[in-house]
């Protein structure tokens, strides 16, 4: 079975991001990128299940060429090639058109189970898992804390707001992970030494238009500081006044 | 604006608050508003959306419990009722449902808005990046505009008069299929819906001080806890709670932060509270400034009194 693991470059959650002079972009100086956390347990729960059942593991992203170093980490740890669909914009890429591409690489390269992270830590969209399924007829299931695989179907555990839902499924499918399946791993010295030798294919992303268009961008407000209202158990008392008739939130 | 379509997630016959506000905020900017209901009940739940501000209203009921098969439904009410835009709240289902339908739409999704405006013929979104580090605004050229919308955020619309009911078969075709749901215990309240959050941190020192918080939360009655990501890395609380740019991004009404420094990935999912208050034992740490009230001081000696103070008030009414 060819599993497909979807990774996203993103800043690294220490990112202050400045506005550029267009209003319409974020300033790319300075910003240091890492793998999207989510993504990084879709590497590793694909690499699990290969490990388990066998099986081919390709990491996938929709990124610019320099994704190589977030690549190489994931192959180091066990998956088996990459592919880059290469956009040096990926930025400013909608979830439709990041959809449009993985479904079509995922064709393209026969998988039969893809994984995504629940959300990518950039555009907190939390879409082109779903997204892709739907384009491809597949099945699918977020937000997934446990998942078993049975030859041509499998059991799926997700979080919701309420509780945990447990979905049957059948395959092919795409599974969007969330934290609590697989704590990823270190690549050990070995792995890191083979990953220079695995192939990572680049293929160019084409040019599916977005529909998203930016209107403007623009920092959130500062919140006003705000005030210590006292020290120790002592500060109770003038919290709750100031939360009833001041702020009038409880 | 043209119509707009709204999915109504609801529970045992009654709409989830945070569909009403989804139906508000359509409300707000077009006068033509189809509501969208599926499941057991869908019909009764149909009927009432004329009240909350629907124009009009589907009922899909019975089918199986598939993701891909309401997914599937959904999007053919919106394009049968030649809808301009899809919205739904941002709650786990909803953010589950809205890119199926959007890729069926051959849409983009613009998950998580905090505003939705006129433009033109079209709308125009608000949402956050980064987890709120960046507001973007955004329009779309796409033929439909979806997207999910941020829970307690929108305000509910009442007064409305009788929608008109369609009812339409459900699918039978499907790939997933829901087949348990395990509650969690005594149907507690999620991070991201509950109007006021009380978040431990590392200040909390060990899962067994955490009784404190779900003591202050249960006098509240309203309130959730929430956990920093520290916290759930060791394994003290369930990711579930983890508030932050890894974790849910929350807006209650009042924010409680109990040992917590304010690293900016907490800072990123929680600085949209109403109001914010920070308990902590130093005086310097960095969730000081954006709280609106701090209380110097130790958790375990406060905690307790500010439960005792909440639970006083709450029973004066």
């Amino acid at each position: 079975m060819k599993i497909v693991a979807c990774l996203k470059r993103v800043p690294t959650t220490e990112t202050q991001p400045k506005i550029a002079a267009d209003g319409k972009s974020i300033d790319p100086t300075g910003v240091q990128y890492m793998a999207s956390f989510y993504d990084e347990i879709a590497v590793e729960q694909a690499i699990r299940i290969k490990e388990q059942h066998g099986g081919d593991v390709i990491i996938l992203t929709v990124g610019p060429k320099d994704a190589q170093k977030e690549l190489r980490e994931g192959l180091a740890k066990g998956a088996d090639s990459a592919v880059i669909a290469v956009d040096e914009n990926w930025g400013q890429r909608d979830a439709r058109s990041t959809a449009k591409v993985i479904a079509r690489e995922v064709q393209r390269l026969g998988a039969s189970l893809v994984l995504t992270g629940r959300v990518a830590t950039d555009r907190d969209n939390a879409s082109v898992g779903p997204m892709v399924a739907t384009l491809l007829g597949w099945s699918c299931v977020t937000d997934v804390i446990e998942l078993t695989l049975n030859g041509e179907r499998g059991v799926a555990k997700r979080e919701s707001d309420t509780g945990i839902e447990t979905l049957e499924f059948s395959l092919p499918a795409v599974i969007s992970c969330q934290k609590g399946l697989a704590e990823p791993r270190y690549a050990a010295l070995k792995g890191i030494m083979a990953a220079k030798k695995k192939p990572i294919e680049e293929v160019p992303a084409g040019d599916e238009p977005n529909q998203a268009v930016v209107a403007s961008l623009s920092l959130p407000p500062v919140r006003k500081e705000g005030r210590i209202v006292g020290e120790g158990a002592a500060a109770v008392k003038p919290l709750i006044e100031a939360l009833r008739g001041e702020a009038r939130v409880i | 604006m043209s119509k707009i379509a709204v999915w109504i997630e609801h529970e045992a016959g009654a709409p989830k608050r945070s569909a009403l506000e989804a139906l508000g905020a359509a409300c707000a900017v077009s006068k033509d508003v189809l509501a969208i209901v599926a499941g057991a009940g869908a019909g009764e739940v149909a009927g009432k959306m004329g009240a909350h501000g629907a124009t009009a209203a589907v009922a899909i009921e019975g089918g199986p419990k598939s993701p891909d098969a309401l997914a599937r439904d959904v999007a053919a009410a919106c394009r049968e009722a030649g809808a301009k835009a899809f919205l739904a709240a941002s709650t786990s289902t909803g953010r589950d449902l809205a890119p199926r339908v959007a890729a069926h739409l051959d849409s983009n999704l613009f998950s998580d808005c905090t505003a939705l405006e006129a433009a033109g013929d079209g709308l125009r979104v608000t949402r956050p990046w980064l987890a709120g580090k960046v507001i973007a605004k955004l329009d779309s050229k796409g033929p439909v505009l979806c997207a999910t919308l941020r829970r307690n955020t929108f305000e509910p619309t009442t007064g409305g008069a009788t929608a008109q009911v369609a009812n339409r078969p459900a699918s039978a075709d499907f790939k997933a299929m829901l087949v348990d749901v395990a509650a969690k215990a005594g149907g507690k309240l999620d991070v991201s819906e509950a109007p006021i959050v009380v978040s431990g941190g590392r200040g909390m020192k060990g899962p067994e001080h955490f009784h404190l918080l779900e003591e202050l939360a249960a006098a509240f009655g309203n309130a959730a806890v929430g956990a920093s990501r520290a916290v759930v890395d060791s394994g003290w609380r369930p990711h579930g709670e983890q508030v932050g740019q890894t974790g849910k991004t929350v807006s209650p009404q009042l924010y409680i932060a109990v040992g917590i420094s304010g690293a900016i990935q907490h800072l990123a999912g929680m600085k949209t509270a109403k109001v914010i208050v920070a308990i902590n034992k130093d005086k310097d740490a960095p969730i000081f400034k954006i709280a609106d009230y701090g209380i110097v001081g130790d958790a375990f000696e406060v905690l307790p009194a500010l439960t005792q103070a909440v639970r006083e008030l709450r029973a004066q009414g």
